[in-house]
């Protein structure tokens, strides 16, 4: 257990460095590229080193925010909070902040830096189908997740993801409507800045299965057999969770709206945002979860 | 030269008694901290008792028995002052509960009250919260016990008086109370 706190340490620390370094050299070739010298440099490093931190500090918030997860508390939820509160203490931490996502689909994730700062989010759908034994199987394996600093990396990973999603879009939209502008017989923004949006744009687009990559790299599929494991081991009762899994499975029709491949990794089993069973050619490229029978294969061999 | 040899050895030896020692007292202080996570569960447990008899008594009032039974059995576990008869007196109470909501089987009409329903769930977290914090008292007493009773560090605990504890034991030998009766 502790060595997969330092791999996942220093995990997230390559991949705050990777991103500034990644950024800081988009910046440099647009400096280089409009003549503005090291103004892009800074500019990029800056803005790189500020998602660092942001995802570092401020992660859990932005990604508990972009499923639209409300925190409850005790008198809403009773069952949920008493089960949270009973496994923290299994796990002697802190008892983390309960929040709940308003989706059909039985889901559920943990997100934070660390045991001290943690948040474990269920969707509505969960609390409706399960029941407590259920249900103690799944906050089981998300506490395992805190345990291990999973949720570090998850996070870092859902936040940088969202950002590049977001930057690659920025500069898609600014070469559209720059292009927009030229046609109408304006003659600024033509020239290379226009020519340099549109060539990150269409980086940012050849390298999104790249980064479905890095976030299969940053995020293996062991850990969530490790979580199951590691989970069973603080409810003493594998059933539980196996038995929460098949009916999670039964449920896979159920679409997810919220669902992104930023935070897709996150959660405890894949969630689609289609309807039906088939996934998605992007969402098998992102998919970060190893099949949900082998998961309840291993629970009921423990 | 040789001195310098020598000079090394104590050196890592040093070290290593501070590092033995430090892990020691961390030990101890995580069972410490186990220990007063099962005091509060029980606690909370005993503030519930008396709501569970209360409720039961105004539909059986012919347990009375039983209810003394309860009572008594409450008081001991809060006098209680060693670990083992703690657990003794814990267990009595498991018992003493599981009957008591094995009689209000018999009134559906109070098995459905909201009042009892809410009950029911604080009581079966609290017993699964004291089921969670004793595995991770007696995990703790375990590796505390285990560091102390290995050589080398069995020295350092020695000379420093750290002595190893009482596990806190409970009867059913799989899954505590929390599984059986109360689930659900």
């Amino acid at each position: 257990m502790y060595e997969q706190i330092a791999a996942n340490k220093r995990r997230t620390a390559l991949l705050m460095l990777g991103a500034v370094v990644f950024l800081g050299l988009v910046g440099y070739a647009i400096g280089q590229l409009t003549g503005g010298g090291p103004t892009g440099l800074v500019l990029a490093l800056a803005v790189a080193i500020a998602m660092s931190l942001g995802s570092y500090y401020a992660g859990d918030r932005i990604v508990l925010a972009s499923v639209r997860a409300r925190e409850v508390t005790p008198e809403e939820e009773p069952r949920l909070h008493n089960v949270v509160e009973g496994l923290a203490i299994a796990a002697g931490i802190p008892k983390p902040r309960v929040y709940v996502v308003p989706e059909r689909a039985p889901n559920a994730f943990a997100t934070g830096r660390d045991p001290e700062h943690a948040s474990i989010a269920v969707t509505r759908g969960l609390l409706e189908t399960m029941n407590r034994v259920e249900l103690e199987g799944v906050i089981a394996h998300e506490m395992a997740h805190v345990l291990d600093r999973d949720i570090l990396v998850g996070t870092v990973v859902a936040t940088l993801v969202g950002a590049a999603v977001l930057l690659s879009e920025l500069f898609m939209r600014a070469w559209w409507w720059g292009g927009l502008g030229r046609r109408r017989g304006d003659e600024r923004g033509g020239g290379p800045v226009e020519l340099v949006l549109f060539a990150l744009g269409l980086l940012m687009l050849i390298l999104a299965p790249i980064v479905g990559q890095i976030i299969k790299l940053a995020v293996s599929r062991n850990r969530e057999f490790l979580a199951d494991a590691q989970g069973a081991l603080l409810t003493r009762y594998p059933p539980g969770l196996a038995s929460a899994l098949r009916k999670i499975a039964r449920a896979s029709g159920i679409p997810m709206r919220s669902a992104n491949n930023a935070t897709a990794h996150l959660w405890l089993a894949q969630p689609s945002r289609v309807e039906g069973e088939r996934m998605g050619l992007l969402e098998r490229l992102f998919s970060t979860h190893p099949p949900i029978e082998e998961r309840i294969r291993r629970l009921e061999e423990m | 030269m040789w001195l310098w040899i020598a000079l090394g050895v104590v050196g890592a030896a040093a070290l290593w008694a501070v590092w033995t020692f430090n892990r020691l007292v961390r030990l101890r202080n995580r069972v410490e901290e186990g220990w007063a996570q099962i005091d509060v569960q029980l606690r909370r447990r005993y503030d519930l008792i008396p709501n569970l008899v209360e409720t039961v008594k105004g539909y059986a009032a012919h347990e009375r028995e039983l209810f003394e039974e309860v009572a008594r059995a409450r008081a001991r576990a809060i006098e209680a002052g060693s670990v083992p008869d703690q657990a003794d007196a814990e267990n009595e109470i498991t018992r003493g509960v599981r009957r008591l909501l094995a009689v209000v089987e018999a009134y559906p009409e109070l098995k459905a009250s909201e009042s009892f329903l809410a009950l029911q769930e604080e009581l079966t977290a609290t017993e699964s919260k004291i089921a969670y914090a004793r595995q991770f008292y007696n995990e703790q007493v375990m590796r505390l016990n285990t560091l102390i009773g290995s050589f080398p560090a069995s020295l350092i605990a020695r000379a420093f008086g750290f002595t190893p504890r009482e596990f806190f034991r409970i009867e059913d030998p799989e899954r505590g109370p929390a599984r059986v009766g109360l689930a659900d």
